[in-house]
């Protein structure tokens, strides 16, 4: 008699899965605790500390906002391409590159009035992000170079890209030798909502709302659809597959570069090493989370904002910042793992050995 | 005997996939298991190794009743299968791949010693392999020579090969039956699946023929005629007869002029076809399947590129492909998604780049009252439609831009009599509107029924067109045989 699991197919609704997700997202945050545990804190204070750190004070709340833009723009991008089976995990570089176009524009044109200035900084942050992803596209395209690994490596090349030119020829002068820009002028900064968040979050909000319409109800979001799920019949259907790649690819890394943009815009006024503790990246688990559905992709972006604003706020605990990593990659481990059984059932059985 | 199946039955939902079967193999011969796709052959294979167990019906190996519950109870019982897509290791060498999933040896590997037993092997049924080589630079000759000396290596008695010469070069295809001849020398007992007529007439002691899962029967293959066993094959299904009025053909719609076509594995499938289909005329495509029959329709609906030849199209040209959900229609997408795919960009569904909803949902509608589809939801995923409503699905929606010219690839394959009987009637109708059809279809029942005229394809070749009123099933059988019309009609 040997002891074996076996998986059964199972169908399950909508509601089930939600509740399998969600269930797969509480057990990332008990093993989360259990490892807390064993650094000699308690998870309970730790928690605590994050939760009210993220959601309980006014300033606690904008932080939270003014995370939720970056992830926000960064995972409609993502899950764009997703839409078409393309894995765009590059939206970390393509937002540094959005951010470095912006730049570029708001030290140069300085002394343009706003109203010319944001929209050309938005348009250039815009294009370089698409241009960044683009390329890894026209090799996806052309040559059947998967997007996976090319999306990946740029990142770093655009990380290089903006330190050396906040270590060289974008070094702010009056800056005691600090890898960062010249702070941007008046009319380069995007308005101020409250505290710290920018305009920035009511125009990401817009374009998922938009993001889903076009996809939905428009001949280009048809295409994609089809193309997704079938490139033989889109084929068939006389579909170009080839431009509609390279069209995903350029949309997908221009809402990442837009992001970034945003972020130099907005929140920091210049260009610097680190724009980004890593959107692009956890931009991805939350595409994963919200099975691409914008609505819930908001609502995600949300409390991964928040994850990330209590982290700073546990680290008077003496709580390093890496732990919201670690949490989040707990939560995505889980969720991965939980899929499983969105499909299936796993039975404990005892069985005879098959001679 | 080697191998004794008797009175096999195995069902699938909706199918029976082999009833009442009985197959027998002696040590030493070659015994080529014949029949058109469907008729059962990979499911009576896939219970000898032991991948299905049947509903019914024994096994026996060695005069023995089997009881296989896995495939490791077939390959223990001395039966190994080379599969029409091998299952090697690219990056691991010949003698990594031969031991990959044995037992032995328990610990310690000695690939010295395993590939001197390689080498014994081979020299002895003279299967050419370097057992040092990484699989990766084999040609797919060498690779499928790895397949069999796998099996050998572990002593397989009985050696069961799956469409065998589909990847080969005519020289490797022959080097490949000298093989097989001397593994039969020396007692073992090969099985070969295929549906390539002249193999089997090369190679084969004797020859068993299957059609809709059920045992037409097993003959001596020096006793047989090539037309004989086409005959066994193809056979005679009762199809009702339908209501064909006489039509005056009109113009010539579709003319296609010595086309020449390549196939998947770059290789040409079609070599000078000529063709042409008047309106007002079905015109049917008969043959063996993977003679040419689907490259030529692709490259007609413009799929595929012609490497010389020409189609001239009259009008706009409707394509219902054999390969209904992974062309024809997206399994994942709703009804009203898929009802849409031939329209979506034209005027009568988008309005400057949006789909007009309102417009869809009347087309979904009209598509499905008048095509009689039966749906759950216009939203349901047409994965979970059966058969016949996801074909009637694809017909109408081909359909419903009015084409003049309509190519329908196998349109029946796989369908009830009800659903069968729904697709001929609308096919007939489109003919009496006037429309130029072509059609191919494994079943010679079928376009001798729908038919006004039936070319015979083999090997990429026409190698007649005859009149379905007055045609002869055994002359049309000679034909897809490989018999060029002038030999076959009497004077």
């Amino acid at each position: 008699m040997i002891p074996r699991f076996v998986l059964h197919a199972q169908h399950r609704s909508g509601w089930q899965k939600a509740a399998i997700r969600v269930g797969a997202v509480l057990l990332g945050f008990l093993i989360s605790a259990v490892l807390i545990m064993a650094t000699g804190k308690d998870p309970v204070v730790v928690f605590g500390t994050m939760f009210s750190g993220a959601f309980g004070s006014k300033w606690g709340f904008s932080e939270t906002l003014v995370r939720t833009t970056p992830l926000l723009l960064c995972s409609l991008g993502i899950a764009l391409a997703s839409r078409m089976q393309l894995w765009n995990i590059g939206a970390e570089g393509q937002f540094y590159m959005g951010g470095l176009g912006a730049a570029f524009v708001a030290l140069k044109f300085s002394t343009m009035p706003a109203p010319v200035l944001l929209p050309t900084m938005a348009i250039a942050g815009f294009v370089l992000g698409g241009l960044w992803c683009l390329l890894p596209g026209i090799a996806r395209a052309y040559l059947g170079t998967s997007e996976t690994i090319t999306t990946l490596l740029l990142n770093y090349v655009a990380l290089n890209w903006v330190a050396y030119l906040v270590y060289g020829p974008w070094k702010d002068p009056k800056g005691h030798n600090f890898p960062l820009s010249p702070t941007f002028s008046e009319s380069a900064t995007l308005p101020v909502l409250t505290g710290r968040v920018h305009i920035g979050l009511i125009l990401a909000l817009i374009m998922a709302g938009v993001f889903w319409w076009v996809l939905q109800n428009s001949r280009w979001g048809y295409e994609i659809r089809v193309i997704g799920e079938s490139p033989a019949a889109a084929g068939y259907a006389g579909m170009n597959i080839t431009r509609n790649i390279l069209l995903v690819m350029f949309v997908s890394g221009a809402m990442a570069g837009l992001g970034g943009m945003m972020e130099v815009s907005g929140v920091l006024h210049r260009l610097q090493k680190d724009i980004s503790p890593g959107y692009g990246y956890t931009a991805i688990i939350i595409t994963y989370l919200a099975q691409r559905n914008p609505l819930a992709m908001i609502l995600v972006a949300f409390l991964f904002g928040g994850l990330q604003a209590g982290a700073y706020s546990i680290q008077t605990k003496g709580v390093p910042l890496a732990t919201a990593y670690m949490i989040q990659g707990m939560i995505l481990f889980c969720v991965l793992g939980a899929e499983l059984f969105t499909q299936s059932r796993l039975r404990f059985v005892w069985r005879k050995e098959v001679a | 005997m080697l191998v004794e199946m008797q009175g096999i039955t195995k069902g699938f939902p909706g199918v029976l996939a082999n009833d009442h079967v009985d197959f027998g193999l002696a040590a030493g011969e070659v015994h080529a298991l014949l029949g058109e796709n469907g008729a059962g052959k990979s499911t009576l294979m896939s219970i000898l190794t032991g991948l299905y167990r049947p509903d019914s019906g024994r096994v026996a190996i060695l005069g023995r009743t089997a009881d296989f519950r896995a495939p490791r109870d077939a390959i223990r019982a001395g039966i190994g299968m080379v599969h029409q897509h091998f299952k090697l290791v690219a990056p691991f060498t010949v003698a990594e791949n031969v031991i990959l999933g044995l037992d032995e040896p328990r610990f310690v590997l000695n690939l010295k010693q395993v590939e001197e037993r390689i080498r014994r092997v081979s020299q002895e049924y003279g299967l050419k392999v370097d057992p040092s080589a990484p699989v990766w630079q084999l040609s797919v000759g060498e690779q499928q020579r790895v397949e069999i000396v796998k099996l050998l290596y572990r002593g397989a008695k009985v050696l069961i090969l799956d469409e065998p010469t589909a990847v080969l070069t005519p020289q490797e295809a022959e080097e490949l039956f000298k093989t097989l001849r001397l593994m039969a020398a020396r007692g073992h007992g090969i099985i070969i699946i295929t549906h390539k007529l002249h193999e089997v007439m090369a190679v084969s002691d004797r020859c068993t023929v299957l059609r809709g899962g059920k045992l037409v029967g097993t003959v001596k293959t020096s006793e047989s005629k090539p037309e004989d066993l086409t005959w066994m094959m193809v056979g005679r299904t009762v199809i009702q007869e339908r209501e064909k009025a006489p039509t005056t053909p009109g113009d010539v719609r579709l003319d296609i002029a010595d086309a020449a076509v390549q196939g998947d594995r770059g290789v040409l499938a079609v070599r000078g076809a000529t063709l042409q289909v008047r309106g007002g005329e079905i015109l049917g495509i008969a043959g063996v399947a993977g003679n040419g029959q689907r490259e030529l329709c692709e490259a007609v609906a413009g799929l595929r590129p012609m490497t010389s030849g020409s189609a001239k199209v009259s009008g706009n040209c409707s394509f219902i492909p054999e390969d209904r959900l992974g062309m024809g229609l997206v399994p994942n997408l709703g009804v009203t998604d898929n009802a849409i795919l031939r329209v979506y960009s034209g005027r009568q569904v988008t309005k400057a780049g949006f789909l007009n909803w309102k417009a869809v949902r009347e087309f979904t509608g009209t598509l499905l009252k008048d095509f009689d589809v039966k749906t759950a939801t216009v939203d349901t995923p047409v994965k979970l439609l059966s058969g016949g409503n996801q074909q009637k699905l694809l017909v109408g929606r081909e359909l419903a831009t009015d084409p003049q010219v309509i190519i329908a690839s196998q349109p029946t394959r796989g369908l009830d009599v009800a659903a069968t009987e729904a697709v001929h009637n609308v096919l007939l109708d489109a003919r009496r509107r006037g429309k130029a059809i072509l059609m191919v279809s494994e079943d010679l029942d079928e376009l001798l029924t729908i038919c006004d005229r039936i070319a015979v394809m083999f090997e990429g070749r026409i190698m007649g067109v005859v009149k379905a009123e007055s045609a002869r099933v055994a002359q049309i059988g000679l034909m897809m045989a490989g018999k060029a019309e002038a030999e076959v009609t009497p004077a």
